[in-house]
Order: structure tokens, then C-alpha cells, then sequence
């Protein structure tokens, strides 16, 4: 099937299988690798991407249903070189290990912090508590976040 | 990129950010999914539904009808014996229990791969899974010790016997010992089977080049060049004609990276039909297809002096390994027999350390392994001794921990040997970062909460000690080359499993060079990169990749100081290097860059058997609801002396990381088994790992007091510590908050459930 959408400011046409999930269609189809696919039902969250602002699990969503949205992966998430300031604070804070969550946790804070710049410390414990990471335990990622906030509170969240 | 404002000389110790986290961060990491090959093929495995059975027949031909298949591997196609997957520490009596990578007469696990199959998609090849008819005369199955240990229902018929091997740790004698003691504590206790569960699942993707006549095999992690010799084999090859390729790796913790079934069926296949053939292994299949582990039990006993002073321990222990002997499956069941010890000084020692295998996954390693197990046996016996004792908790540990006058200090002597029968704590004193944790921990202050219940939970503490192994043998290589562009490229045997290895690497180099960090480039973990290295396993890549790298750099600065020499036409020994410039005594310099045309090249290696021995101990503040069973980790400290940090920051990852693996494995981790040998456990919504909102406060404090004498940095593996005490520390503190009802708990996991069980059961009886 013929479907086109908006992926990181992007109008991209792809032609895939009903059966083909948004995950799939952005790895394999786009070459969008930056998306990880970690279990494939929707339990670990490596896979989010925002879909029309909201964080969504690209697993669960089939590419079809992704028709005339607008997307963003983490390859979205600065298109200059450099890091965002919730990417410059993931480093600072050592809130990765083996990086392979580590895009579904951005790109879920992004759409959190873009909404809800003033999330408080147990609110983003909530929210990122649907994204599973077996290196860090959490607790850096937690505190990069609240690093994070100011540039979402001023509007500078997705300057690189 | 942000450069680091260090002067050379000071990367070591310092809180360095990690070279490797930009390309995470913006998503260019490249992870095996992410590389593909034209005209790849995809394979997907039938696997066994059978836990125990005779195969009767694997009839693939609808399988082949169906659309974009081109192949079913089955047994049939090997010709002559089915290779099996080697072990790594052999021992006279495990060679029946090898594994065959495909299984050609019987299936003993539930996921046994059957047949593989290569089709154009991983969807199709997936939908054809579904046409390989399979048919297999069922046999009963065991899954517990004690039914493996009856032997009446044999794994391997031909060996009589479901222990294929059964190790002794010894020291001093045992039987005076018991003897003289004045209170002798006996208890069982046990812990559940786990997996690691890295967040990447695994995956190959293997290349075969007819006309060369070399396999290139992506998707190596932990240790290349033992896989690669290991296919080599298998595959009627020389060495040099295999490569394993290492990319980015989404996590190990022992599971990943050993040579698994599916490394030879997909090499195979793509050596079989001359096409790449690529496969990610999807989370179901990683549940029952990945190393198990950590499924133990033991009854062990403890003798003490009136005064706390332990004499004697003995018991036996028993280990679930599954259904064959994986290629490090007898580390969990003598690590535990040699490190139940742990940090306290206990002068004779007989433990029996039973393998028993049932109809599970085989088991191998898992953070820690066999440590954790132990430690949890020997925390709970301490701390019930401490209470038939009338003795305080924390003087029962003191009086008997480790001191800096003793070491190196002999641990139990393991047998049969698998090439460290005897080994010895190299440094330290175990009672500064006993005492550091009681004091960061506020224990004081905190026990005056033991067993109270506030705000409806009963509040609980405890303290326990342990000791973590690493830098493990034989040797590590690097190769170091001054760049045409002045840049140092330093190519290490070493492997990177998302522990920080480029940036721990490239800070030693950085200060053994006096070089800024900038100006080193590290490549890792493939065979490509030189012609024998080890990789990580064992808490190992920071002492022995990391000794290597001074080696190099040593090397490299005399190649150097030729060089310069010869250029100023002065004797190299008039030279003074610093900072990258040699200097004669004249005033006259050249710069590293400039000798960059005279290809300075060197190899370094470090070679070492002597094992590193980091300690600490952890505090653990939990709070039971007894209406629900549930427990909160209010507070949690670890403290630990790594001998010399190389990067605060990643250690203090390592440990954190660790002990949230930890609570994992004591509140929520199981792969639970039905009586048939299913496992029950299919998804991440079954396999319950620790959640951001689960664990919010570990606290820990990493000490280097006593530097390793056994390598040149001083260092200790510190990969693994952070988990090890988590099982003892915390069922200890449960136990403590329900003192009340007499709660002890023996088993973990401790779900809520099950604390709700024990609750309830004192509650009857009272």
C-alpha cells in the first residue's frame, strides 16, 4: 500500500504491506534505524516516536495508520550536528549504557517536556516508567530530565 | 564536539563524559538490525513445544511451498555427527551434556531449535514457520533438583546420571571444626531462574565469500576470538578465514555473546546457499532461547564460636542447569562453591556443588554468577545466627570480615578444576567499607525503626557484605598506531557491551601517552582488528584491555623517542618526553605528529591469571505493607573498593545499574515453568524487570583505598559487585521489618505474593 506522511519535517511516500508495522516501515523502508525495536508489544518502549506530538510505540501502530502524520525520531530530534539539551543532559548525567533504549527514553521526554515543561520529578518517573532500561536503573535518567526542563521552560527544548 | 578542559595526565580517576554516548544520542548508533545486505536472506527457527521427547519426524514440505521460503534447514541436511557448542572451562565428566545445535534424535527443552528457516523476509520466513510439521514422542520432564537427582528419568541415557558433575570447595578441616563450635546454624534457601534480558535481543547476520573462502560473522559480543575459533572449527576452517564482526551491543550481563545454536545454523546457512542470511531472535524466542540462570538451592550449615567467630561452613549446593552444559555452565555452580565464603574469614570449608540438569534452557552466566546465589545463602544464615547469638548484626560481620594484615587471603580450593581451582582475595580492607556504608547509611538512626509500623508499613534494615571477581585471565591485546594525522588509533581485543569501553580505553591511553583524550580513536572487539585478543566477560575489560593499553603506550613513547632522536641527532636517552614532544636537551623539539610519517606501530599485551577481588557492603531500608506483601526499597546504599577508578561516572553506572538489576532478581524476575517443561514466561509483560517508578533511590560510594597489586593501574573489576549482595541485603531486611511475626524469608523471588504468604502463615501460626 501507497501511504505518505511527514517524518522529522520530511514528506516521505512508502509503499509496504498492510502487516507492516510503523517501527518497520521507519527501520527497513526509510532506513530510520535510530528507532529500536526491543520486544514488539509494546511493553519496553525502545520503539517510541512522536506521532503528531504524542509519544506513540511505533510497534503497535501499523504504517498504514500513520497516513498525512507527522512524525519525529530521535533522528528528528536535532537535525544540525550537536545535542539538544536533553540529549547534552542524558551525557552529562551518564543516563545511558549500551544506548539501545536510549531513543525511545528522548523521544518520550521530548513529547512529555514539550507539553509539560514544568513535569515534576514524579510525573517524569511516571511517564518514563513505560520505557525499559537494564544498564542504568533510572535514577540518572530521572535527573537528566530535570536537567532538562529550564530549555523546555524557555522554548529552546529542540535547539541543538 | 565539546572538548574536555583536562591537561594530559588526568583523565584517570576523573568524572570524563563518554565519547561513545553522541552517536547514541542522535540515533547513529548501529546495532545488528540496523545492517543489512543485498540479497540477505532471513532465518527464523521452529522450536521444540516438546520440553522432553523422541523426534519422530520434521516434515518441512509445506513449509517450502509457501511463498518467498527458499529452504528448511533440519538435522538431515548435517551430514555425519552434529557439531556441538564447546565449552569454555572443561572438566573430565560434561562432555555427553554438549549441546548439538540442532536437534537430530531427542529434544530435552521447551525451544530447542528443531529446523531453520530462510526466506526472503523475516515475515515470511516467520509465516513458514508454521508449515514445518513437527512430531515428537513426548517423555516425561523434569524441571526441579530433586527429581533430576532421583535419576529416573534420564536427560542422556548413556551417562546413568542427571549431575554430570559435582564440585567440592575445601578448606581447612571441616569435621574439627563443626566439632569444636559451640552453635552450628543449618538452613535451606533457594533462588529463582532468571535471564539478563538485554534490551537488544540477539541477532547474526553471516556472509560467506565462495571465492575467498571466509565467513564474516556480525554479531559478536563478549569474547570474538573464542567464537571465532569455536566456528572455525565447526566449520572445517582455518582461523584466519572467519571473522567476527562486532557493532554496537544493546547489553550482555553474561547472557550475550557466547556461541549460541544459532551461531553455526546461520553461518551454515549462509555457507550453504551462498547468500547473507540475517536473524533477530524476537523477544518470546529470547526468553527461551538465551542463557538462563541463577536457579539454585542449597542446605548449608554454619559453625560459630559463643562470640560470633565463624569456624566452619559446610553443605551442599545445587544448581538447575538445564538441559545441557552451555559453554560456561559450570561457572555459576563452582563460583558459588568457592565464593560463598565471601568476604569473611572462615577457616575450614566443605561445600558439594551439584549440576543438575532438567528440561529447561541451558543455563550459563548472568552478572555475578553463582555470587549472588551464595552471597544470599550465607547474608540470611548470618543474620538468623546473629539472632540465636544475642550478638548485634553488624558486630557478627565485623568480627569476621577480611582485614588489609591477611591478604592475600586463600579462598576455598574448587575441584574438579577447571583452571582456577585456587584463588585468593588480592587487597583490601573489608571493614572500611563495612563501616563507610554503616556511616552513609545512617545506620543508627535507621534502627531505631527495625520493625516498626509506620504509616501502615513495617520498617525494616539490614547490612551485608560481599566480594565480586574480576579481571579475568588469561592475556588482553591491544595494537597502537601513530596516524598520518597525528592522530593514535588504539585497537583493542577488548569488547564493548555498553560499559563505556571507548572511553575508559582512550583515558588510559590519553594519560600514558600525555595526549589529550582527542587525539585517541579506540576500535574494539572484532577479529578484524588483530590477530588474538580475549573481550570482556568476567569484569574484565578495564583491568586487562586497560593494562594492555600501558604496555602499548610504553611502546609507543620509545618508538617515539627513536624516532625524535634520530631526527635531532641526539642518543634517545638525552630525550624528555611530556605532552606529546620530545625535547633535547638544547631546547630543540618535535612534536608526535611529526614523526606520524614513520608509521609507529606497536603491540601491547598484559597477561594475568590472578583474579581481582573488589568488596563492600550494602545497606537496604525496605518498608512492608502486610496488607499487600509489597515492599519498597525505601533507601539503599552500596559502598565498594575498586582498587584505583579509572571514571567515576561510569563505575557509580556500573554499581547503580547493578543493584537495580538487583531488585529485579529479588521482587519480580521468574521464568516460571509448568510441570510439562513449558515456560510460561513469553513477554516483557511476563518477565517482570525493574521500572523507572519501582527503585527511586540507590545511593553509592566507590572507595580505592587498596589498589590491586596484581596489575599495573592498580584496578579492580567492578562490572558485577553491584548486584552480587542485593538477595542477602534485602531478604534480611524483610526479615527484619517482620521480626514480629517471626518471618524468615528462604525463597526468592519475593513477590508480593509471596511475602503476603509468609505473613499470613505466621499470623496462622500465632
Amino acid at each position: 500500500m501507497a501511504i505518505g506522511f511527514e517524518v522529522n519535517g520530511r514528506a516521505v511516500s512508502v509503499d509496504c504491506a498492510p502487516r507492516t508495522t510503523l517501527a518497520d516501515c521507519l527501520r527497513h523502508d526509510l532506513k530510520l534505524t535510530g528507532t529500536h525495536v526491543g520486544c514488539e508489544h509494546g511493553v519496553c518502549g525502545a520503539c517510541t516516536v512522536i506521532v503528531n506530538g504524542d509519544a506513540v510505540r511505533s510497534c503497535l501502530m501499523l504504517a498504514v495508520q500513520a497516513k498525512d502524520a507527522k512524525i519525529t525520531t530521535v533522528e528528528g530530534l536535532s537535525m544540525e550536528e550537536g545535542l539538544t539539551p536533553l540529549q547534552t543532559a542524558f551525557k552529562k548525567h551518564h543516563a545511558l549504557q549500551c544506548g539501545f533504549c536510549t531513543p525511545g527514553m528522548l523521544t518520550t521526554l521530548h513529547a512529555l517536556l514539550s507539553e509539560e515543561p514544568h513535569a515534576d520529578e514524579d510525573r517524569i518517573r511516571d511517564v518514563i516508567s513505560g520505557n525499559i532500561c537494564r544498564c542504568t536503573g533510572y535514577i540518572t535518567i530521572i535527573e537528566a530530565a530535570m536537567d532538562a526542563r529550564s530549555s523546555y521552560q524557555s522554548g529552546e527544548g529542540d535547539k541543538a | 564536539m565539546k572538548t574536555h578542559a583536562h591537561t594530559s595526565n588526568t583523565y584517570i580517576g576523573a568524572h570524563i563524559e563518554r565519547v561513545e554516548d553522541y552517536r547514541f544520542l542522535r540515533g547513529e548508533g548501529q546495532y545488528l538490525d540496523d545492517v543489512s545486505r543485498d540479497g540477505q536472506w532471513h532465518a527464523a527457527f521452529v522450536r521444540s513445544s516438546v520440553a522432553h521427547g523422541r523426534i519422530r519426524s520434521v516434515d518441512a514440505s509445506a513449509a517450502l511451498a509457501m511463498p518467498g521460503v527458499h529452504a528448511v534447514i533440519t538435522a538431515a541436511d548435517i551430514e555425519g555427527d552434529i557439531p556441538t557448542i564447546p565449552f569454555r572451562r572443561p572438566n573430565p565428566t560434561i562432555g555427553p551434556y554438549a549441546q548439538p545445535v540442532i536437534a537430530r534424535d531427542k529434544v530435552r527443552y521447551f525451544g530447542e531449535p528443531l529446523a531453520m528457516v530462510l526466506a526472503d523476509t523475516p515475515e515470511l520466513a516467520e509465516d513458514a514457520l508454521a508449515g514445518v510439521m513437527v512430531d515428537i514422542e513426548a517423555l516425561p520432564a523434569i524441571i526441579d533438583r530433586e527429581s533430576a537427582m532421583a535419576d529416573k528419568i534420564l536427560l542422556f541415557e548413556q551417562t546413568g546420571t542427571n549431575v554430570p558433575t559435582m564440585f567440592n570447595a575445601d578448606k581447612g578441616d571441616v569435621d574439627a571444626a563443626f566439632a569444636s563450635a559451640d552453635y552450628v546454624i543449618r538452613d535451606q534457601f533457594a533462588t529463582q531462574r532468571q535471564t539478563a534480558l538485554p534490551m537488544e535481543t540477539r541477532g547474526l547476520l553471516a556472509e560467506w565469500d565462495a571465492q575467498t573462502g571466509r565467513l564474516s560473522v556480525s554479531g559478536a559480543a563478549k569474547l570474538p576470538f573464542f567464537n571465532r575459533t569455536t566456528m572455525a572449527k565447526m566449520m572445517n576452517l582455518p582461523d584466519e578465514a572467519v571473522d567476527y564482526i562486532e557493532l554496537d551491543v544493546g547489553g550482555g550481563f553474561g547472557a550475550r555473546g557466547e556461541f549460541y545454536p544459532e551461531d553455526f545454523l546461520v553461518a551454515f546457512g549462509a555457507r550453504k546457499f551462498g547468500h547473507p542470511v540475517k536473524w533477530i531472535e524476537d523477544r518470546r524466542e529470547h526468553l527461551m532461547a538465551i542463557g538462563h540462570s541463577r536457579e539454585a538451592s542449597c542446605d548449608v550449615e554454619l559453625a560459630f564460636k559463643k562470640d560470633g567467630t565463624l569456624v566452619g561452613m559446610r553443605g551442599a549446593l545445587y544448581i538447575n542447569i538445564g538441559a545441557y552444559v552451555r559453554p560456561n555452565g559450570m561457572t555459576p555452580v563452582r563460583n558459588a562453591a568457592q565464593f560463598m565464603s565471601g568476604p569473611y574469614r572462615i577457616p575450614a570449608i566443605h561445600l558439594d556443588a551439584y549440576a543438575c540438569v532438567t528440561n529447561k534452557t541451558p543455563a550459563g552466566t548472568y552478572r555475578g554468577p553463582g555470587r549472588y546465589e551464595g552471597c544470599f545463602f550465607i547474608e540470611r544464615l548470618m543474620d538468623q545466627a546473629a539472632g540465636a547469638l544475642g550478638i548485634d548484626r553488624l558486630d557478627i560481620r565485623r568480627k569476621n570480615l577480611l582485614t588489609h594484615e591477611e591478604m592475600p587471603y586463600p579462598l576455598a580450593t574448587v575441584l574438579p578444576s577447571d583452571g582456577r581451582a585456587d584463588t585468593q582475595c588480592d587487597s583490601g580492607d573489608h571493614r572500611v567499607t563495612f563501616d563507610t556504608c554503616v556511616k552513609e547509611s545512617n545506620w543508627a538512626e535507621k534502627a531505631k525503626l527495625q520493625g516498626k509500623l509506620i504509616d501502615g508499613r513495617y520498617q525494616g534494615i539490614a547490612i551485608g557484605c560481599f566480594i565480586e571477581g574480576g579481571a579475568s585471565g588469561p592475556q588482553e591485546n591491544v595494537r597502537m598506531l601513530l596516524e598520518a594525522d597525528g592522530m593514535v588509533s588504539l585497537f583493542a581485543g577488548s569488547s564493548a557491551i555498553g560499559q563505556g569501553l571507548e572511553t575508559i580505553l582512550a583515558q588510559i591511553a590519553a594519560d600514558s601517552l600525555e595526549l589529550p583524550m582527542e587525539r585517541i580513536r579506540v576500535f574494539h572487539g572484532s577479529t578484524t582488528y588483530l590477530k588474538m585478543g580475549w573481550g570482556s566477560y568476567g569484569s574484565r575489560a578495564t583491568v586487562m584491555g586497560g593494562s594492555a593499553v600501558l604496555d602499548a603506550s610504553k611502546k609507543l613513547l620509545d618508538l617515539f623517542r627513536a624516532s625524535a632522536a634520530k631526527r635531532l641527532g641526539v642518543a634517545p636517552e638525552t630525550l624528555t618526553i611530556a605532552e606529546g614532544v620530545a625535547k633535547a636537551a638544547d631546547g630543540r623539539s618535535v612534536p608526535l605528529a611529526e614523526v606520524a610519517g614513520d608509521r609507529l606501530e606497536v603491540d601491547g599485551s598484559f597477561k594475568n591469571n590472578t583474579p581481582t577481588y573488589t568488596y563492600g557492603a550494602a545497606m537496604a531500608h525496605v518498608a512492608v505493607d502486610p496488607g499487600t506483601g509489597h515492599v519498597d526499597v525505601v533507601d539503599y546504599v552500596v559502598v565498594d573498593d575498586v582498587g584505583r577508578i579509572i571514571n567515576s561516572m561510569t563505575l557509580h553506572g556500573q554499581v547503580m545499574g547493578a543493584a537495580v538489576q538487583g531488585f529485579g532478581s529479588v521482587f519480580s524476575e521468574e521464568l516460571v515453568y509448568n510441570a510439562e517443561g513449558q515456560l510460561l514466561v513469553g513477554s516483557l509483560a511476563d518477565y517482570l524487570v525493574p521500572l523507572a517508578s519501582d527503585y527511586p533511590v540507590v545511593r553509592c560510594v566507590s572507595m580505592e583505598s587498596f589498589p590491586s597489586p596484581t596489575n599495573p593501574l592498580g584496578a579492580k573489576g567492578a562490572g558485577e559487585g553491584g548486584i552480587i549482595p542485593v538477595g542477602g541485603v534485602v531478604a534480611n531486611a524483610v526479615a527484619n521489618a517482620l521480626q514480629d511475626f517471626g518471618v524468615q524469608p528462604k525463597i526468592l523471588p519475593l513477590s508480593p505474593s509471596r511475602v503476603w504468604e509468609l505473613i499470613d502463615d505466621a499470623r496462622l501460626r500465632a
